[in-house]
């Protein structure tokens, strides 16, 4: 029920001290700058990453500081493997949801808090240990783990008789993502309770921010993705270490070790079914609240209402709803029945409907505006030329036959990056750029910012366009070298640009790291509503007080009046009450 | 206070923006047609429709990225503020009806023509006289097994895997078929139907040749059957497509398309070796 009356929870005094305000806080505002200051750390770290293992593939002969000489295959692997592993969990994951999640979910709702705040604490420090157990893999005997962020059985499974990375480093891995997956059920069900209970008066849901409804729907794949990967993990776990047989199979004998393991009745395909449950979810849990925070910005600095609003609703959940039935699309080639590749190709085919509707509508929301090019509106714009590009690639990959020749190749590896990793990514910034003046009570510098956009922007499909290429001719990932091959050998110059790409545009992120710590305390002073927004983060004070709001806010209409004619201003807030709104001319 | 035109980003940037997206297409454009980047020639019939279906979805996903791109092109330097009023309107049911018919029958259409390829691939089994070669995967090599003359494959057992002996396959030291042919290349004849029956000893590879336009998986505990039939002769990379551990970029092996002539000449001689 949206309409009940709040408790008397946010008139408690804010908690005192550093440590209950800014370390162990319940409160949803300082949780979410932490989810979001722990994806920096992360994308900080799994960039590096790219950047080293992007050198080596140009330069094979190259020395790396801390490699101790040329990069081994087996390291090149531990690079890729933990690049995924963070950047998927710990980066895309965490900060569209749980981050700008955390923040802006209840203000935009109209309440205090979080509907859990002490388990909201909570599942942000297990994410963070769990962030320190994936990290600590590199530093344990045997290496961090190699085996993709897919984690494959048996490779993953039968320990160190399996190569390198196999012993206590690929443990660590599925311990790590066992607890990702419990504190992000955790979070799942409280936005979920949040949305469903604690929605203010006249905050019905067809009143919800699209960014609402993108949190919502993303904590209702979360909550039935990552029981299901949590349950696969633990299974992962007992079978390296408590000498069960989930994933393997009898027989195995590597490189000629008599006897064979004894393991016997396990199935590697059961973990490929159980993996992608999850994985393919996975690329909407970090797409979805891009694709929200997208519509409000396009929507604010078009100065229009968004386009077929309940639409672009309804499609969220369609492709939520869509993106259970189509796991299949990630096994073409894997051994599963190839009758049932038919029915997840047309299943996968039809989640494009409700992905080009959201096109549709974002075209819509601009055409006919008045529109500002400030940095976040930049990404948003940014977002859309992504999306639309990594999008159309998938319509290969969705036909089976089509995916013979191209699956495991470059041409994924440029779908995925596009649609799911930069496209999010540039959600993200756009978040950033359009909130920070509210979370920090200071503007960040949209110089900068537009600089940070261009390098960002052309920078990506520079890196990601020539990987369509390189996978058409049959280059596959997770290739250390080209070993011999003349074709991949052929491919250097290529290459050589990608990488070379890759360091200017991840140097170029530098400038966003300088504006945002430069901006928390030289920024221009924000004000409550520097854009002139209309959702209800924007009728508080920025950054908002414990407790969010003094008084408990009314709705009155929907979350995207711009333009509207009769009135002075182009923008009609949420919770103004209609004798309230200044008519033109009055 | 900044004024309101640096605040709120100038026009400019619509400009450029719309620009740098045209240019986007132009090149994205060229590349595909003058296709710089080209896939390997297929080498079957089954590997022809895919390119056609691969066309085809080229053709359709290219239209709709041009028209995206330049729609997005379009919106940003039509609409970039230029102190005009903003339209207010939230939506129109009936062109929402009309975008979501249109994409859905046209990739379901898209979709249904795909099917074709893929059943040749997977629906229709081998013929009775396709060639029968075993492969089994390890870690990092491939092996290829042939009956030998008496047409007949020996039996297995993994307790006698042994690549120190030889013996990848673990055929019985005291089976009395003793002519199977063990091969580190896949040796075939020109022209006829091959069915490779794959296995794996360790961990999942992946038998990928991409002029056979063919990518499948080989999992441990699972016999998986794959078949082609090369219409070409020539020498084509064997690669494994399924990361399979540290060696995996190493695991390749070549596949040697020859004459039928030229085949009988392979056998016989892998026989006289195998007497020895």
């Amino acid at each position: 029920m949206s309409a009940h009356a709040h408790p008397v929870s946010h008139h408690a005094a804010a908690p005192q001290g550093f440590i209950r305000r800014y370390i162990f806080s319940t409160d949803h505002k300082v949780i979410g700058v932490q989810y979001w200051l722990l994806a920096l750390a992360a994308v900080s770290v799994g960039m590096v990453l790219s950047w080293l293992f992007r050198v080596h593939l140009a330069w094979p002969h190259a020395i790396l500081p801390g490699f101790g000489g040329v990069v081994k295959p087996e390291q090149y692997l531990e690079l890729v493997t933990m690049h995924g592993t963070l950047m998927i969990f710990f980066v895309l994951t965490v900060a569209p949801q749980s981050g700008f999640g955390n923040y802006f979910l209840p203000i935009q709702i109209g309440a205090d808090d979080m509907a859990f705040p002490t388990l909201n604490m909570m599942s942000f420090w297990v994410t963070f240990v769990a962030f320190f157990v994936l990290i600590s893999a590199f530093f344990v005997p045997g290496g961090a783990p190699i085996n993709g962020w897919t984690s494959y059985p048996p490779l993953s499974a039968v320990g160190a008789i399996s190569g390198p990375g196999q012993g206590t480093g690929e443990t660590l891995w599925v311990i790590s993502i066992a607890m990702f997956c419990l504190a992000s059920l955790l979070t799942a069900l409280n936005f979920i309770a949040t949305t469903i209970e604690m929605r203010t008066q006249g905050m019905s849901l067809m009143r919800m921010p699209l960014t609402v409804w993108a949190w919502f729907v993303t904590a209702i794949v979360g909550l039935l993705a990552f029981g299901v990967l949590l349950a696969a993990c633990i299974l992962l776990l007992l079978d390296r270490t408590a000498g069960t047989s989930f994933f393997i199979p009898a027989g195995l004998v590597f490189n000629d070790t008599q006897p064979a393991l004894n393991h016997s009745g396990g199935s590697p395909l059961l973990w490929e079914h159980l993996f992608w449950f999850f994985g393919h979810p996975e690329v909407y849990i970090a797409i979805l609240p891009s694709m929200g925070v997208v519509s409000t910005v396009l929507s604010t600095f078009s100065r229009k209402p968004v386009f077929g609003y309940k639409a672009m609703a309804y499609a969220l959940c369609a492709i939520a709803f869509l993106g259970f039935t189509v796991w299949g699309h990630h096994m073409f080639v894997s051994g599963m029945s190839p009758y049932s590749a038919i029915a997840f190709s047309f299943l996968t085919l039809s989640i494009g409907v409700p992905s080009a509707i959201k096109t549709f509508n974002w075209l819509g929301t601009l055409w006919g505006g008045k529109i500002q090019f400030t940095s976040a509106m930049l990404f948003a714009i940014g977002f859309v030329s992504l999306f639309v590009t990594g999008g159309l690639s998938g319509l290969f990959l969705a036909q089976p036959s089509v995916d013979l020749p191209l699956h495991d190749t470059y041409f994924v590896i440029a779908h995925f990056h596009l649609v799911m990793g930069v496209a999010a990514v540039f959600g993200i910034f756009a978040g950033t750029y359009y909130w920070f003046p509210k979370m920090f009570g200071r503007c960040m510098n949209e110089k900068l910012g537009k600089i940070h956009f261009w390098f960002t922007f052309i920078g990506a499909y520079m890196i990601f366009m020539p990987m369509h290429w390189m996978g058409i001719m049959g280059a596959l990932r997770r290739y250390a070298q080209p070993g011999g091959l003349a074709f991949l050998q052929h491919m250097s110059p290529i290459e050589h640009f990608i990488t070379i790409a890759a360091l200017i545009t991840g140097a170029a992120q530098l400038l966003f790291y300088w504006n945002f710590f430069w901006s928390l305390r030289h920024g221009q002073k924000a004000g409550d509503n520097p854009w002139h927004a209309t959702t209800l983060e924007w009728a508080v004070s920025s950054p908002p007080p414990h407790g969010n709001f003094e008084q408990v806010p009314h709705v009155y209409r929907g979350p995207y009046e711009y333009s509207v004619p009769g009135y002075s201003e182009d923008y009609i807030p949420q919770h103004l009450a209609p004798e309230q709104v200044a008519k033109a001319g009055a | 206070m900044h004024s309101r035109k640096t605040e709120r980003g100038s026009g400019v940037a619509g400009l450029v923006l719309a620009l740098t997206l045209v240019i986007f297409v132009a090149v994205t454009v060229y590349i595909f047609a003058a296709n710089v980047f080209p896939m390997a020639p297929s080498i079957t019939r089954v590997g022809d429709w895919i390119d056609s279906q691969y066309n085809l979805t080229l053709w359709i996903t290219g239209v709709i990225f041009v028209m995206a791109q330049l729609g997005l092109a379009w919106m940003v330097f039509r609409y970039r503020d230029r102190g005009q009023k903003a339209r207010f309107v939230h939506g129109n049911n009936l062109l929402e009806v009309i975008w979501t018919s249109a994409t859905f029958v046209l990739f379901i259409a898209m979709g249904a023509m795909a099917v074709h390829a893929w059943s040749r691939v997977h629906f229709v089994p081998a013929s009775s006289d396709a060639l029968q070669i075993d492969v089994m995967a390890e870690q990092f090599t491939w092996n290829f097994r042939y009956a030998g003359p008496d047409g007949r494959f020996a039996p297995t057992a993994p307790e006698n895997y042994s690549d120190a002996n030889g013996n990848p396959f673990g055929i019985n030291s005291n089976s009395k078929d003793t002519d199977d042919i063990v091969s580190p290349i896949l040796e075939v004849p020109v022209g006829r139907q091959i069915e490779l029956n794959m296995e794996s000893k360790d961990v999942i590879h992946s038998f990928y040749v991409r002029e056979l336009r063919i990518k499948q998986d080989i999992v441990p505990g699972m016999d998986i059957p794959i078949h082609f039939t090369p219409l070409k002769i020539g020498t084509y990379d064997i690669m494994c497509a399924q990361l399979c551990g540290l060696g995996h970029y190493q695991m390749h092996s070549t596949l040697h398309v020859v004459s039928e002539a030229d085949f009988q000449k392979w056998l016989k001689q892998q026989e006289a070796e195998n007497q020895q």
